[in-house]
């Protein structure tokens, strides 16, 4: 079997001592970064960033470390959702609407313990649909040329646009700000500086970290000083964790399909995981009725979302590592990861570095164990971790982006135009404006713009050739579709209000 | 209404300046002429485009916060920007208790905890950075002239610094 000798070789990448070690550190990193109110996955992995990438680890273990710490944000995003009502990330959402009222019922351990297992699972299943669909998808992905990829990139934009925002104008401008911002710099093909006005710290480009570490951390210190640093106070106490054997049985089904239906989701490039939990919950709430009680504490709602949410980050590695299309936010970053360790994702990642990818897939497997184990016993460790109150917390978070931007290139621009992207990101949230199309248009731009020049110069100017393939055709369709039917299905997919104390 | 028109006003400038100068972008004989104007160019008319739906259909305002916090907000900005150009004469120590500092009252409001926090911080981001992480271009402290310091306050002046 070529699955098992894959696999065998990705264990044996991730398997040492050291990157065991620093998988378990990742793990404990990952869960605490989640766990903090206003510092969600993509906000700790995109400041891991810079500071791992000087710390000079090789490759693998880079990898490795960062996938445990994605992996772990995931699993402490659902302490603050349940505990606080305070979601560490849009994902998230889903799990406080159980989550939160089963806490005031005094059951805050056993939706902990739950919501844990059922991530595990979420997790366990979408890494080895992962292991199975992604070495065929891979290989599909041989047969897409320069029409096919701009087809696909546009794919990416429109459905992320068109499920994560509410206004597809407003998806459109952010789509298009980091685009336009990732022309800027010296064109490969010339070698002469495009959209610099004449600014010599722009021959470069504008390095993705500084504008993500910008969006993300900078931005959520405005944030915080707007609003003084209140609701970040526990308000539920955790008293005895045990392990509620019986809801867990008696979720198990709950559990499997919205992994499955979080898997799928998560596939979907550019709609990923907010898509995953929002339809797991969904689904299962239609399942269970108007007498399954959710909205009210029960745990099938707080185990769907956990579990579809997982499995949705599991399922947006799938186009991430196959097609390079990040499928989340967080996708989005840990793209920016392998970017920034010079590894390309792509159908040639699986043929030409195998070791990267089944160590990956090995080293989410692993840290998948070690963060069930690590859950729950230690929870009550990571509840302490929320009472960090937010003036310590967001001053320190900044001088931590400072530093790690600093540390890349030691230049005073770069730390001005984090600022400057703070700023903006500020003013793009207030006007609900998402960001992720941003960080994606910054990262992906210069690819689609490859894909556009190839496309035009095979073809000689024509821009029919754009649309010359079945499967180009095909994307062309699922990129309108997705851009226009949010705009009809809003209604249909109207997601359920925040419980409200 | 009003902040979406507005937002829409300086994306539609913005997209249309962006546009003026993807005309203006050098080629030469490797690149020809066409191509690196051609994807900058898509882009701007496409955020024009949506920047005109947005000015007439905009979405309610949202709560804008009082002008105190404005102020709070852009003192938080003018300390990140001033810590971003000191970093560098100063070393890391000294403008980072300053700066954490000041961020850190913005958010309690209290002088004492805020001060501590500011001092934890900074010794302890070091110690941590230094000696636990090893990055090498952190120094602690560098002495420095007061004409040094001017120098690197310029940069945030439009058109005195270089």
């Amino acid at each position: 079997m070529e699955l098992f000798a894959n696999l065998a070789l990705g264990f044996g990448v991730a398997l040492s001592p050291y990157t065991l070690f620093l998988a378990v550190c990742g793990c404990f990193l990952g869960t605490i970064i989640g766990a903090l109110p206003g510092l969600g996955p993509s906000n700790g992995v995109a400041i891991l960033i810079p500071i791992t990438f000087t710390l000079g680890l090789d490759a693998t273990s880079a990898l490795v470390l960062m996938t445990s710490v994605y992996y772990g944000a995931m699993y402490g995003g659902r302490i603050s959702s349940i505990l606080l009502n305070i979601p560490g990330d849009e994902p998230a959402l889903m799990t406080t609407l159980d989550g939160y009222p089963m806490a005031k019922q005094g059951r805050a351990g056993d939706a902990l313990v739950l919501s844990g297992v059922a991530s595990f699972v979420g997790a366990l299943l979408a890494t080895i649909g992962l292991m199975l669909l992604a070495p065929t998808l891979a290989r599909v992905a041989f047969l897409f040329g320069p029409a096919e990829y701009f087809a696909l990139y546009l794919l990416a934009f429109c459905t992320l646009g068109g499920m994560a925002s509410n206004n597809q104008a407003k998806a459109v401008i952010a789509a298009c700000l980091g685009l336009g911002i990732a022309m800027i710099g010296v064109d490969s093909s010339s070698g002469l500086p495009r959209l610099t006005g004449g600014n010599l710290h722009l021959y470069d480009g504008i390095d993705f970290l500084v504008a993500i570490v910008g969006l993300f951390a900078i931005a959520e210190l405005f944030f915080f000083i707007e609003s003084h640093g209140k609701g970040s106070s526990i308000g539920v106490t955790l008293d005895k964790v045990r392990i509620p054997w019986k809801d867990i049985f008696s979720t198990k089904w709950t559990m499997l399909r919205a992994s499955g239906v979080g898997f799928v989701a998560g596939i979907l490039p550019g709609a990923g995981a907010s898509l995953g939990s929002f339809l797991a919950y969904m689904s299962e709430k239609s399942i269970a009725g108007e007498n399954g009680g959710f909205g009210t504490g029960v745990p099938k709602g707080v185990a769907a979302p956990e579990a579809g949410n997982n499995a949705a980050a599991g399922g947006a590695l799938v186009p991430m590592l196959t097609l390079g299309v990040p499928g989340s936010g967080t996708t989005a970053v840990l793209l920016a990861l392998l970017m920034t360790l010079n590894i390309t994702p792509g159908p040639t990642l699986f043929t030409e570095r195998p070791e990267v990818v089944w160590g990956l897939i090995a080293s989410l497997l692993i840290a998948n164990v070690v963060l069930l184990l690590m859950n729950v016993p230690m929870v009550k460790i990571f509840v302490r971790v929320l009472m960090v109150p937010a003036w310590i917390l967001l001053p320190g978070v900044t001088m931590i982006s400072f530093v790690g931007i600093y540390s890349l290139s030691g230049s005073y621009f770069d730390l001005l135009l984090m600022i400057g992207f703070g700023v903006l990101g500020y003013f793009l949230r207030k006007l609900d404006v998402p960001t992720v199309p941003v960080i994606l248009g910054i990262l992906l731009g210069g690819n689609m713009e490859d894909a556009l020049r190839r496309a035009m110069t095979l073809s000689d100017g024509d821009p029919i050739y754009l649309f010359s393939s079945p499967i180009a055709i095909g994307l062309w369709v699922a990129a309108v579709l997705g851009f226009i039917a949010p705009m009809f299905l809003r209604n249909v997919l109207k997601k359920p209000p925040a419980v409200t104390d | 209404m009003a902040s979406d028109r507005i937002f829409g006003l300086i994306i539609l400038i913005t997209a249309v300046a962006y546009v003026a100068a993807a005309t203006q972008i050098q080629t030469n004989f490797f690149s020809g002429e066409f191509l690196p104007k051609l994807f900058p160019l898509l882009i701007g008319s496409v955020a024009a485009l949506a920047a005109l739906v947005l000015v007439f259909r905009p979405d309610p305002d949202p709560d804008w916060p009082a002008s105190a916090t404005w102020i709070n907000m852009a003192v938080a900005v003018a300390v990140l920007a001033v810590y971003a150009v000191l970093l560098t004469p100063l070393g890391f120590i000294a403008p980072t208790i300053v700066a954490a500092a000041i961020l850190s009252y913005q958010i309690s409001g209290r002088f004492g905890p805020s001060a501590l926090s500011g001092l934890g911080l900074a010794l302890g981001l070091f110690v941590l950075f230094k000696y636990a992480l090893g990055l090498g271009n952190i120094v602690a402290y560098r002495v420095t002239s007061p004409a040094k310091i001017w120098d690197a306050l310029t940069i945030l002046i439009p058109f005195v610094g270089k």
